[in-house]
């Protein structure tokens, strides 16, 4: 979800100045709710109708009403059957998934084993993809289709982790051929899929159309028509809602919540999400950090962020409480580790931990530095939900302890382009979880950066610990579930006691909607028609 | 003519080369693309695909050259996020940019220069007097303020006028318009108005700046003096007199208004150019940004060609081939 600054800049200023004219006059307004038509309200572009062209959160959220995949992921990233009634390992690098025999593609063809293969081969190699879905399919070696509804992949070592990959690749007919284009499918006629929708019409940057599939094998959506409107401005998109012309919105701005909240004609829904926005530390340069100095802005002789004391003490200096209630209005959750409680891989002993500032304290001293030192946090501006306000409030909350903190905001490109430079000696970022397991987060932030085994691929702090590395490494390994989360969930305690980052809080995804609707949540952010339904 | 017709076009080319080269450097400076386009999942073997698919593995120069060669060829590259030719976007994207542009032209024109005039005719007056507070307040509030407030008025509170987005659209010669349905016009009325506010209100002024100054001329005094009728002296003697500086605006504000629009078009939805490049810059899709600005430096040198070519005709002392280093 990309958002800019002067976006929520009028977002503030609309909820301002707007908001009390907008609940008072809200009654008189009779929105039009045609039973059978649905008009939602985006946040982001979708850049293309090919499912494997761009592996975009907002594109891969809205494919799925046209194309299905083998493995689904419910509300809260569990795995449940898709298109294959059951999958299972036949041994450490085989995997076998039996595929429903009931599902037809949109033109009347039947689904079958060969537009799973196909669609597995061409995910990796569309041309002039920006992000390609290669990432997924890499572990496979080989692809068997010993009967037209079972398909069998084969791996070189055991990956426990297909069951996730697989479920992020969406299937196509086969029968469209290794010639199919991009155009081909944003023009319509390659957009054939198994899904509950099927394409009616795309213009990049405005809107998407989709009509029903009458006969879905997953049961008939009530929705005949739905539409998509690309809004990005937050209050356009609530400025929509309230005039009545989009049923539903994802992305609805902080400041807005306690508005719309008391508003009769608009109904609110809310789910945790698996992105969590915390602090990286430059903590594996004993020298030069660039942006960590002594009081007086001359650079220190040791860079202090390598001391797990140190770390421990920024981390505890902050009121993670006070950032929710205030910064977020409630519209998060405290964070202690990577992922939400009950995730997949998270261990049941990791708490928020709760602001000291008399321990923070002493740790400095104890770490050799009683009266503090002088640092700057660079965030991005517009890329996480009230970013900026964020790093404005840890600075205040670090000059407490006596570390004299400046914070310097950016446009996220930059950011990230610098941050993996190792420019930054401390940087306020997000992640979410793709898989909704622990794997995700401890592999790329967590893990020593190695650039040929794509460990640490965002680990911008360098981070290094070997023990927590050993256990990343044989959870990878393992195939068995309850095995693997025990080992993941113990890699997280070794990394969150050493402070390996510092956690702030899980966002929390808003949808509203017209009163008489309603909206499931899902903690992977995405915004289904699927889960919109009239409230008898 | 001609000469003069030439000599502007090979200044035109250098100008697009030179802006060609300072926005290339300038998206280059930004950042690393791939950063923003790949999925932050991926590892370093993705990124490097990605970065030799989009081209971003030669040097810059060698990316520069190959931009010039197929900009010769009339192909601006392809956009890294949609994955089709940056030109064909922006053009698709024009219409509804320069539908949107004109009507707020329209508008500006239509009612500024009478407010103008009524306002320079009896400056003391009390309707001169409203007329200039208006377009104080036309001046000084902000766009997107003002848009909202029109949005929450219209479509909030009344229910009247659909709050976003570009209604309905039939085919004209070719190209696809809205203003010739009711739905189109509905959708285009307020951020047409939003985008007209400030136009409208340097329009009001500038033309009772140049009115109480042309009605102290000897010109319109003889005219006075020679009996002609008030409607004759106004419309034909001041109006066309004080019309000059009043074009040169037009011209020059059309152009921003175009290149501009930015803000109306975000908070309207409306899907033109401005809305494309906003989402361009965040995503630093960089073909995009490169070929809008291509577009709008063309687009400002051929208005002010076609401003030139309006003075010959407004004054005939103005004579383009002979005016040769005078420059307007």
């Amino acid at each position: 979800m990309q958002k800019y600054a002067f976006t929520k800049r009028f977002s503030t200023i609309v909820s301002g100045v707007l908001a009390p004219l907008a609940i008072s006059q809200a009654i008189l307004i009779t929105p039009v709710l045609q039973a059978k038509d649905l008009t939602v309200g985006l946040s982001a572009s979708i850049t293309s109708m090919d499912p494997h062209y761009h592996n975009l959160t907002p594109n891969n959220g809205l494919l799925r009403h046209i194309f299905d995949s083998l493995i689904r992921q419910d509300f809260a990233q569990n795995l449940v059957p898709g298109l294959a009634k059951s999958w299972r390992a036949i041994d450490a690098t085989t995997w076998e998934f039996k595929l429903r025999r009931d599902v037809r593609f949109h033109d009347g063809s039947p689904f079958t084993a060969a537009d799973v293969a196909f669609s597995l081969k061409r995910a990796p190699s569309v041309p002039n993809s920006p992000s390609s879905f290669a990432p997924y399919v890499k572990a496979i070696t080989e692809i068997l289709t010993p009967d037209p509804y079972t398909v069998i992949l084969k791996t070189a070592s055991p990956y426990p982790l297909m069951p996730n990959d697989v479920a992020t690749v969406l299937i196509v007919p086969a029968k469209l051929g290794e010639k199919v284009t991009t155009e081909d499918f944003n023009s319509g006629r390659a957009a054939i899929g198994t899904g509950p929708y099927k394409f009616a019409e795309y213009t990049p940057n405005q809107r998407v159309v989709l009509k029903t599939n009458f006969g879905y094998w997953s049961g008939e959506e009530p929705w005949e028509k739905v539409t998509f409107k690309i809004l990005p401005s937050a209050p356009t998109r609530v400025a929509a809602l309230l005039s009545g012309d989009v049923d539903f919105i994802e992305g609805v701005p902080t400041a807005d919540l306690s508005g719309l909240s008391r508003n009769p004609k608009v109904s609110l829904s809310s789910r945790i999400s698996n992105r969590v926005i915390y602090l990286t530390l430059d903590s594996n340069r004993q020298t030069g950090s660039p942006f960590v100095f002594d009081k007086l802005g001359k650079p220190l002789a040791k860079n202090p962020l390598t001391d797990s004391r140190v770390r421990r003490a920024l981390s505890i200096a902050i009121d993670r409480t006070a950032i929710v209630s205030r910064v977020m209005e409630g519209s998060a959750i405290a964070a202690g580790q990577l992922l939400p409680d009950g995730g997949f891989g998270t261990s049941k002993n990791l708490r928020a931990e709760k602001q000291d500032l008399n321990m923070a304290r002493k740790l400095l001293t104890e770490a050799g530095y009683p009266d503090g030192f002088a640092l700057t946090l660079h965030g991005p501006a517009g890329r996480y939900i009230n970013d900026d306000k964020i790093a404005q409030v840890v600075v205040q909350m670090w000059k407490r302890i006596g570390v004299d903190t400046k914070v310097e905001t950016m446009p996220s490109a930059i950011l990230f382009t610098r941050g993996s430079k190792l420019e930054f000696s401390a940087i306020l970022v997000g992640w979410g979880s793709e898989t909704g397991e622990a794997s995700s987060p401890l592999r790329a932030l967590i893990a020593t950066f190695d650039k040929d085994k794509g460990m640490g691929t965002s680990n911008r702090g360098r981070y290094s610990n070997s023990e927590v590395d050993r256990l990343i490494n044989a959870a990878l390994a393992t195939v068995e579930d309850s095995k693997r989360a025990a080992l993941l969930a113990q890699a997280t305690e070794i990394a969150m006691r050493d402070t390996a980052i510092v956690p702030l809080h899980f966002e929390v995804s808003n949808w509203a909607t017209q009163r008489g609707l309603k909206y499931t949540g899902r903690s992977d952010q995405y915004t289904f028609a699927m889960d919109v339904r009239t409230v008898k | 003519m001609l000469a003069y017709t030439l000599r502007r076009l090979t200044q035109s080319v250098f100008v697009l080369f030179v802006m060609a080269v300072l926005v290339f450097l300038g998206v280059y400076a930004i950042g690393n693309p791939i950063e923003l386009l790949v999925n932050p999942q991926a590892d370093e073997i993705e990124k490097m695909r990605a970065t030799v698919a989009l081209g971003l593995d030669k040097p810059l120069y060698e990316q520069f050259m190959v931009f010039l060669k197929g900009a010769i060829n009339g192909d601006l590259g392809r956009s890294f996020v949609f994955g089709v030719p940056a030109l064909g976007l922006i053009l698709s994207k024009m219409v509804a940019t320069i539908e949107l542009a004109l009507c707020a032209m329209i508008i500006a024109v239509s009612i500024g220069i009478p407010l103008g005039l009524i306002a320079g005719l009896k400056p003391d007056g009390i309707v001169a007097r409203t007329i200039m507070a208006g377009s104080i307040v036309g001046f000084s509030l902000p766009t997107f303020w003002v848009g909202l407030v029109l949005i929450m008025f219209f479509s909030v509170y009344l229910g009247w006028l659909p709050s976003n987005g570009r209604g309905e659209t039939v085919s004209l010669l070719g190209v696809q318009v809205s203003f010739l349905t009711w739905d189109g016009l509905t959708h285009l009325f307020m951020p047409a108005l939003n985008l007209a506010l400030f136009k409208l209100s340097l329009l009001i002024r500038l033309t009772r700046a140049q009115t109480r100054e042309a009605l102290l001329q000897d010109y319109v005094k003889f005219a006075r003096a020679k009996g002609l009728s008030q409607s004759r002296v106004i419309g034909v003697h001041v109006l066309k007199n004080i019309m000059i500086p009043i074009v040169t605006v037009i011209g020059l504000e059309f152009g921003s208004v175009i290149a501009f629009a930015i803000v109306t078009e975000s908070i309207f939805a409306w899907p033109g150019t401005g809305k494309l490049l906003i989402d361009s810059i965040n995503q630093l899709d960089r073909p995009v940004i490169v070929a809008y600005l291509m577009v709008i430096v063309a687009l400002f040198i051929f208005i002010n060609f076609a401003v030139d070519i309006i003075y010959s005709y407004l004054d005939p002392r103005v004579r383009l081939g002979q005016s040769a280093g005078a420059g307007h």
